[in-house]
């Protein structure tokens, strides 16, 4: 047992957040209020190596562990959540690729990202099935030589940067989850409608949109699996995602403590620190303890993935702990801040703005509690 | 061409510094350490040179802790070729450091061409290594550069002076430059610059390997303690203009009786 990171871990973590404090944390309030989306800091992260950390070493990736991956997708949350979500939402959609793809496919599809700079997303959403995923109507018919996708997707992140979508729909939607199947689409191609952005309420620098698809043609070949497998390769992949959503939450909740520290050392009130009274006291205590549960969840359900060992209740207790503990210790550091905290001069609101979309997105925290129950009552 | 880079590990800016029980040092246990500042512009310009004479070899040097070797895999991951690592405890004096840069160098069996160096670190700013090595090498050195330009055999530098001009210096080399901030952007090591790093040569020495001993220390350390509390400033309210007359003599008398500055 050994709770350490090993040497390059630290030195990974180290740069990730070295770029966090540099490049991100001086523009994210910025970014946030006029909902620019980064791409400079995108492409300055991709350029040192911190985006598609999930793309094997054979091809042209850095061959990196799910575990390095949350340790660097921490370090990006903690320069800014929203604009991770547009970096990571790379790795959710390129993650299907890499667990359901064949050679031929990783070799077409993933080294050209590790060769430019490129942006992916992932279509699972409709405006009618959300947490009823299994239940999606976007339709992907035979026509001969190609496959036809009909259907709207919603809430989909970098949809208005993509080049290139993952998208899922069903062969026969009266088959449920059995007819579930992934194709990957080249964002060029005719008959892709983009939806107008959302004005969100945090994570505003990342792009969010629905996308509909009017008979879009794709080639035979871009099937993920055979018809019918998309399900299987869907809840295969948020076994890797899930914890490195958590671990969104968990850079977004150190952030929120560090700054929450600083302050309550320098605020003076009733002619002390506000650090010296026990109610402020006691508030820092509990995100430090939230903080480091989180941790210790994140890096296991990482881990036993990386071991090949089934981590589907621990990724959910993960991504559903961490990312009620960063609404809790977030919610926490605007009390800390007091009016403050409400002010958008100052950075805690954000963060407190950008936790929630944790608790919903990549499974709610409620879908979260049904894995878990679902796996212990099993 | 053979370049070297002496680097020094220093303690993280944010560090809160702590003087060890018996003040004979600091304590150093729960200080994450970091590259000083000032060598990364060192650095960065022996990797710059290297841009465009690529057969050109990158070499940093560090003298310090085994602990850590943060300050070299860092370099190294940047794009530095190999580095030279001596052991020894964080608290020699600014002469013995320059005597084992010196020997660590020398131990590579490459003459150097250019020795480049921050122009100070920033724990004990001390802002002599880099003189000291250029002496005993029997160098010309040049120290808070702003500038580089290299022209076949010769550098010219810029250096600034107070009131923000510049001198320029136009040196052959073998030359010792001291780098200062403004000089270039240091670059980030990139994560494939982390791993590749890892297969890159690091020599370890000790202090005996490179000649040194403790008749070489030229500063002894008698103690280490923190500096006396600041006492809180004193305000004055001089808001009333009525009241202004007395304030300023009150202030006066002050400076005069507590402060002992009139
Ligand atoms: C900013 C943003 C970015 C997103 N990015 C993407 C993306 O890139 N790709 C993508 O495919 N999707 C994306 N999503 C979609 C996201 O995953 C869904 O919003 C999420 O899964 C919830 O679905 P829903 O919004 O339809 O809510 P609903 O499913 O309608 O849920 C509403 C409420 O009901 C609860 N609920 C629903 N069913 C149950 C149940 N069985 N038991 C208990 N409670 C239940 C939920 O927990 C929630 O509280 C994004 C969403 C947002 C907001």
């Amino acid at each position: 047992m050994d709770f350490a990171l090993t040497s390059e871990q630290r030195e990974i973590r180290e740069l990730a957040l070295k770029f966090a404090r540099n490049e991100m944390i001086p523009l994210a309030q910025e970014y946030d209020e006029k909902g620019t989306f980064p791409t400079e800091i995108f492409k300055k992260a991709w350029e040192l190596g911190l985006i598609n950390v999930c793309i094997p070493a054979e091809y042209g990736g850095p061959g990196f562990t799910g575990l390095d991956g949350v340790i660097i997708g921490e370090s990006l949350a903690y320069g800014c959540m929203g604009m991770n979500t547009s970096f990571m939402a790379n790795d959710l959609a390129l993650l299907p690729i890499v667990i359901g793809g064949t050679d031929e496919q990783k070799k077409k599809f993933l080294t050209p990202f590790t060769q430019e700079f490129k942006i992916a997303s992932f279509c699972l959403t409709e405006p009618g099935n959300g947490s009823d995923a299994g239940g999606i109507k976007t339709s992907i018919k035979d026509g001969g030589d190609h496959w036809i996708i009909n259907g709207e997707k919603m809430w989909i992140t970098n949809a208005g940067y993509a080049d290139l979508f993952v998208v899922y729909g069903t062969i026969d939607v009266t088959l449920k989850h059995k007819g579930i199947s992934a194709v990957i689409v080249d964002a060029k191609t005719a008959g892709i409608v983009l939806g107008k952005k959302e004005d969100k309420m945090g994570h505003r620098s990342s792009d969010t949109r629905g996308v509909r698809f009017n008979n879009v043609k794709v080639p035979k070949e871009n099937m993920l699996g055979k018809p019918g497998e998309g399900w299987a390769i869907a809840m295969s992949t948020l076994d890797h995602s899930r914890p490195l959503v958590a671990s969104s939450a968990l850079g977004g909740a150190q952030r929120a403590l560090d700054l929450s520290i600083q302050y309550a050392k320098e605020r003076i009130q009733f002619g002390v620190p506000i650090a010296k009274h026990q109610a402020v006291q006691f508030m820092i205590a509990e995100m430090g303890m939230k903080i480091e549960a989180s941790r210790l969840l994140v890096h296991k359900a990482a881990w036993m993935c990386d071991q090949g060992i089934k981590n589907t209740e621990v990724a959910s207790y993960a991504k559903a702990f961490a990312s009620d503990s960063c609404m809790q210790i977030t919610t926490d550091a605007v009390q800390i801040y007091g009016g403050y905290g409400y002010s958008k001069e100052y950075p805690v609101e954000k963060l407190m703005r950008d936790a929630k979309l944790i608790q919903i997105y990549e499974g709610t925290s409620q879908i979260q509690r049904l894995v878990m129950s679902r796996e212990l009552l099993k | 061409m053979n370049i070297f880079v002496c680097v020094k590990q220093v303690p993280d800016t944010e560090t809160k510094i702590i003087p060890t029980s018996d003040g004979s040092f600091i304590e150093t246990a729960s200080i994450k350490w970091i590259m000083n500042p000032y060598d990364e512009y060192a650095v960065e310009q022996a990797l710059l040179i290297k841009t465009t004479i690529p057969e050109a070899n990158v070499t940093v040097v560090r003298v310090g802790s085994v602990k850590d070797t943060e300050a070299l895999r860092t370099a190294m991951a940047m794009g530095a070729d190999e580095a030279s690592h001596v052991a020894a405890g964080d608290n020699l004096d600014s002469y013995s450091i320059a005597k084992a840069l010196k020997g660590a160098i020398e131990k590579t069996g490459r003459k150097p061409d250019i020795i480049l160096a921050g122009k100070q670190a920033i724990d004990d700013d001390c802002l002599q290594v880099p003189q000291i090595l250029a002496e005993m090498f029997n160098l010309p050195s040049v120290s808070v550069i702003v500038g580089f330009e290299m022209n076949g055999t010769t550098v010219k530098v810029k250096r600034e002076v107070e009131g923000g001009a510049l001198e320029v210096y136009e040196i052959a080399t073998p030359v010792v430059l001291a780098c200062n901030k403004g000089l270039n952007t240091p670059r980030y090591a990139s994560l494939p610059g982390i791993m590749k790093a890892k297969k890159k040569p690091l020599a370890q020495l000790s202090l005996a390997d490179v000649g040194v001993t403790d008749a070489d220390r030229r500063v002894k350390y008698s103690g280490f303690k923190l500096p006396p509390e600041k006492p809180a400033g004193k305000k004055f309210d001089a808001t009333d203009a009525a009241k202004q007359k007395d304030v300023v003599a009150q202030v006066v008398g002050l400076l005069r009786t507590e402060a002992k500055v009139l």
